[in-house]
């Protein structure tokens, strides 16, 4: 029996619904005559409490609720990959078709599409014993995603049909079973409430990275496959583009994009670009590996908050076949103000700065989705989760970012001033951080190069040591340096300026292999190492500077990747020849 | 066609008023709902316009936008529409001036209208969203060389109170092109709290520029009423979907001053007795900004496009104040108006570093500016900011311990206020020149220091290299 309430008030997204005895929380509801959508978030004696995932606009005390028995859900299945949802995983290429250019509301398309037809490749026997999380069979789900079909979560048992190989559409039965008498029927999609975590056997350590092609990151704070990063900045200083730049060229298998109450002019901006950009080593676009998740900030706020949740169910399931995804969020700023709408609006006790007492239990519920896991299947996968968070005046000492801080192993702290002077990715090197250093150092150093935590090392303390440099001038004047300070400063600039310094925009630039991150870093050092012996000899710095080589250092980010594989040794060469030179004029 | 837009009423009629407060007026009412437009009768018989902001079984919450002063109890009636605000359009707007809510004030009679439009208008489908790719040449260089706008964006002007924005709106307006089109783009023009003067020098200004006849003005000024404010972008903005959407047009709207709109917003949260966020106002204030914000934009095969350029005022020059805060937070970019910059006599006191515009990627290039815009404007950002701090940093120490290459940099920070962001009201650059200053002002460096910029650029646009080419 679905449970009819009636409205009796309506403020804003939020409603509230008398004689609704037995809606339960998180129950999905339809609100009014257009039967728009809600979610109940709040119970007190016959009254629910609902936020409207659509417009509300028009609805009046005296129309109807009504509930549908279900959670909030989404559903997984063939069709994901390289399609864009709004947050409760509407189609919007499909709204587009129902309704045009404008969001119109009380719409409810399939989010997976009915008519398409999938080539299904069975994997099992019939009579073999199932369970959840086991592969029924493949679908190419897209040129570069081989959709596994899984036994959902919470099923098992004897399999007693399982579909021959052929096309099928997602409603279609592919294979049944028997539990303890019981028929169940299994389809390429099944559903799963958004807000219940995936079950998986146990997690593992996050020691392998995701490799991200950017320099500063992959160097000093890289993130493992199955960590949590937290990205926080005012605005402008590259939240965004850093996220992009991800979706673009992480190593992951899946990259999932949740727009979580930002632009709509950035969402479109990211979809030309994936359109267009292939997937390294393939002649596939990178939306073969993407779905998108938007919900702009002039799309409804309930819908927002949904959103993450949407997103982060739809990584569990492709990292329950065992895939390393990547999901970001931008921002969780903008949900966690969804969260204090909906508390002052039930008239919560509110904790700091408005956000609701239990803003951090909903924070760690959302990291802890992330991990690297064995899966019920026994293989292995994971979901890395990157947010995005927006700070009032770009002031760290807020809720959301202190409170995320202590979930999360990787910050990257982006800074005004940085961005303000186009040094990007504006990521502040001294503030930043990675908990995964240790971890994965072997391997680096197996895949790498064996020297590679010195040569990091090496070069964070130059840049350390700029820091004090700067504050020695700044209190006594430039005149105290002596020469070697005044090296180690060019130095910092040059690992600043021709190695940290990565433009998004540039064609090759933009993107870093390891092998080449590690061979320019540790040009720069070698020139230091160069360079300081010649200034101790008395070769003036000055002098030493003018040297073309380091032009040359200075443009090798430009060079692709092969002709910089050529030109390496060489530039060492000069390095070490042209220096020899330098000292041997200034000695003779 | 149809007669001026005259709101049809539900039949509900209350003259129940319970209690006024601030704006506010709780009605007890049946049948009322959420959103919908009231008319409300004060016991003279003066009509006011209202809105349904929050509805229970018995009782209706309505802010009214020409406030409630003079409004009592007992003999107040409130009339129920059943429909939500919505303004009349047509192309007869054109060329006419309204108030703050819609009401023509230039003494001509009502213009003919087609539709009705529910000023709230209904989001963009961020599928169906074009992302905007056409440069707008302003003539200004610290806008189109270091932060262009482009068509189809939002891109606000932070100013602080006595600065020139409005001598560089009106610039904006009268040199505002796109390369290669003839066609001049509308302006819609929603003024909020201006004072009667400014108001009165902006007509007159489009008047002489001859810009009126391709202008629609809604106006609100200081002593108008504060709550009408939170309608005052809302119909503006729908006038310029009209143009762009239904009409094909280019668009352009002027938003200023969008700290008063915020203050209207911060009267009405407080009146409802909401928990206040930051400095007083509403916690939902980034939500509703960003509903007037995102409305600017391009469809993807459409014609027409929204670009906005809303104005407002830092309240004591400070950045991290909520209203720009929030606002840079949905804009895309942001030009801010220095005093220090202004006190030196530099017009417009425009200072790039903090400034953004987060199209320009998309919006410049080959085609489109030229080949070395981008990485020419890196490196100018790199330039002007090292010759900044150094300046700054000259002015604690002295000028004793700066090394050649320092005092290079300090020379250049100088002339690049001068020559490149310093220029008239009345000149329009084009980009081409912009660019060609730029290149000229990084001519004293060695090429070694040229880091952000491409050997091959540096060969094609270096004045050296020009030269030499003869
Ligand atoms: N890695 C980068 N390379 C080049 N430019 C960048 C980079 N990151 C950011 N930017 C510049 O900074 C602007 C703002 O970045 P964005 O990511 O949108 O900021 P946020 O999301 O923090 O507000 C971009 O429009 C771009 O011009
Ligand atoms: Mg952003």
């Amino acid at each position: 029996m679905l449970v009819k309430g009636t409205i009796s008030r309506v403020a804003g997204p939020f409603v509230t619904a008398k004689n609704a005895t037995g809606l339960r929380m998180y129950e999905l509801v339809r609100v009014g005559e257009e039967g728009i959508i809600g979610e109940v978030i709040g119970l007190s004696g016959d009254n629910a409490f609902i936020q409207v995932y659509e417009e509300t606009a028009g609805l009046k005390p005296g129309e109807p609720v009504e509930g549908t028995g279900r959670p909030l859900s989404v559903e997984l299945g063939p069709g994901l990959a390289g399609c864009m949802f709004d947050g409760i995983q509407r189609p919007l290429h499909i709204l587009q078709d129902m309704a045009g250019f404008f969001i119109r509301r009380g719409l409810t398309p399939n989010a997976l599409d009915r008519g398409r037809k999938w080539f299904f490749q069975r994997a099992v026997k019939p009579w073999s014993k199932v369970s959840g999380g086991s592969v029924l069979g493949y679908v190419d789900e897209t040129p570069v995603v081989k959709h596994k079909v899984l036994v959902p979560p919470d099923v098992g048992g004897v399999l007693e049909y399982i579909a021959p190989e052929g096309e099928y559409s997602v409603e279609d039965v592919i294979a049944e079973l028997r539990r303890d008498g019981e028929k169940i029927r299994l389809k390429l999609i099944h559903s799963w409430p958004v807000r219940k975590p995936r079950p998986y056997k146990y997690k593992i350590p996050p020691d392998i990275p995701l490799k991200t092609g950017q320099r500063v990151i992959d160097t000093f704070f890289p993130v493992a496959r199955g960590g949590t990063v937290a990205i926080p900045g005012g605005f402008g200083t590259g939240k965004t583009v850093l996220q992009h730049t991800l979706a673009k060229f992480a190593d992951a298998d899946i990259a999932i994009f949740v727009g979580c109450g930002e632009r709509g002019n950035e969402m479109a901006g990211l979809i030309d670009e994936i359109s267009k950009l292939k997937i390294p080593g393939t002649d596939y676009p990178l939306m073969n590996r993407t779905v998108l998740i938007v919900n702009t900030s002039n799309m409804p706020i309930a819908a927002r908050e949904a959103s993450v949740y949407t997103g982060i169910t739809i990584a569990e399931y492709y990292r329950d076949m065992g895939y390393d995804v990547l999901l970001m969020a931008d921002s969780t700023s903008r949900w966690a103000e969804a969260l204090r709408e909906v508390c002052g609006r039930l008239e919560e006790m509110p904790g700091e700065e408005g956000y609701p007492a239990y803003l951090a239990t909903r924070l760690a519920e959302f990291y802890s989705r992330a991990g690297r896991v064995v899966t019920l299947n026994g293989e292995e996968g994971s979901v890395t989760v990157v947010g995005a968070v927006s700070p009032p005046g770009g002031d760290f000492s807020e809720p959301v970012t202190q409170t995320s801080l202590r979930l999360i192993k990787v910050f990257w702290a982006l800074d005004f001033s940085l961005a303000h002077r186009r040094h990007f990715p504006a990521i502040n090197w001294l503030r930043s951080y990675s908990m995964y250093l240790d971890s994965m150092r072997s391997w680096y150093e197996r895949q790498v190069a064996p020297d590679w935590v010195k040569v990091r090392e090496e070069a964070m303390s130059i840049l350390r040591e700029e820091e004090e440099l700067r504050e020695l001038i700044a209190l006594l004047g430039p005149e105290v340096l002596t020469e070697t300070q005044k090296l180690t400063l060019e130095i910092a600039r040059m690992v600043r300026e021709y190695f940290l310094r990565q433009s998004a925009f540039h064609p090759i630039d933009s993107y870093c292999p390891l092998d080449k991150t590690y061979h320019m870093l540790r040009l720069i050092l070698k020139l230091r190492e160069k360079m300081s012996i010649a200034v101790e000899k008395g070769v003036s710095l000055a002098e030493l500077l003018k040297m073309p080589i380091i032009e040359e250092i200075a443009r090798m980010k430009i060079i692709p990747y092969d002709e910089f594989k050529k030109s390496i040794e060489r530039v060492e060469y000069e390095v070490d020849r042209l220096l020899e030179k330098v000292i041997g004029r200034e000695k003779g | 066609m149809r007669e001026r837009y005259k709101p049809v009423y539900s039949g509900l009629s209350f003259s129940t008023v319970k209690e006024v407060r601030g704006p506010l007026l709780f009605v007890e009412a049946k049948g009322v709902s959420f959103g919908e437009l009231v008319e409300v009768v004060s016991h003279t018989g003066e009509e006011r316009l209202g809105q349904v902001i929050e509805v229970a079984e018995n009782i209706a919450v309505i802010q009214v936008f020409e406030g409630t002063s003079d409004l009592e109890v007992e003999k107040t009636r409130v009339r129920f529409t059943g429909e939500p605000v919505k303004l009349g359009v047509s192309m007869d707007l054109l060329g006419r001036v309204f108030d703050g809510r819609g009401r023509v004030i230039d003494g001509y009679p009502d213009p003919i209208y087609v539709d009705e439009w529910d000023i709230h208008g209904a989001p963009i489908n961020p599928y169906s969203r074009a992302h905007p790719s056409e440069f707008i040449q302003t003539g200004v260089s610290v806008i189109d060389g270091m932060n262009p706008l482009v068509r189809g964006q939002k891109l606000p002007i932070f100013s602080g109170s006595g600065l020139p924005h409005m001598l560089l709106v009106s610039q904006i307006v009268r040199q505002a092109k796109v390369r290669g089109e003839e066609e001049a783009s509308i302006v819609v023009f929603g003024a909020m709290g201006i004072t009667a003067d400014e108001a009165r020098w902006f007509k007159e200004d489009f008047e002489k520029m001859g810009v009126m006849d391709r202008t629609v003005m809604f106006v609100n000024l200081a002593e108008d009423p504060a709550i009408e404010r939170l309608l005052t972008p809302r119909l503006a903005l729908t006038a310029a979907e009209y143009f762009a959407f239904e009409q094909d047009m280019h668009t352009l709207v002027i938003l200023s001053d969008m700290t008063n709109y915020c203050e209207a917003l911060r009267e009405i949260s407080a009146a409802r007795e909401e928990i206040p966020g930051r400095r007083g106002y509403p916690g939902y204030m980034y939500t509703d900004l960003a509903s007037i914000y995102e409305r600017a934009g391009r469809i993807r095969g459409g014609k027409g496009s929204v670009t906005q350029i809303p104005v407002l005022t830092m309240p004591e020059d400070d950045i991290t104040h909520p209203i720009p805060d929030l606002t840079g937070y949905i804009t895309e970019g942001q030009l801010i108006m220095d005093r220090d910059l202004y006190r030196r006599g530099i017009y417009p006191p425009i200072n790039p570093l903090p400034s953004l515009s987060r199209l320009m990627d998309a919006g410049i290039g080959p085609g489109k500016t030229r080949r070395d815009h981008k990485q020419l404007s890196d490196q100018l950002y790199y330039c002007y900011a090292e010759g900044v701090a150094i300046r700054e940093a000259a002015m604690i120490s002295g000028e004793a311990g700066l090394t050649e290459r320092d005092k290079l940099y300090y020379r250049f920070a100088d002339e690049f206020e001068r020559r490149f962001i310093n220029q008239d009201p009345y000149e329009d650059r084009d980009i081409e020149e912009t660019l060609d200053i730029g290149w000229e002002l990084l001519e004293p460096f060695p090429e070694v220091e040229l880091a952000r910029i491409d050997p091959s650029l540096i060969r094609e646009y270096h004045p050296r290299y020009r030269r030499r080419m003869g």
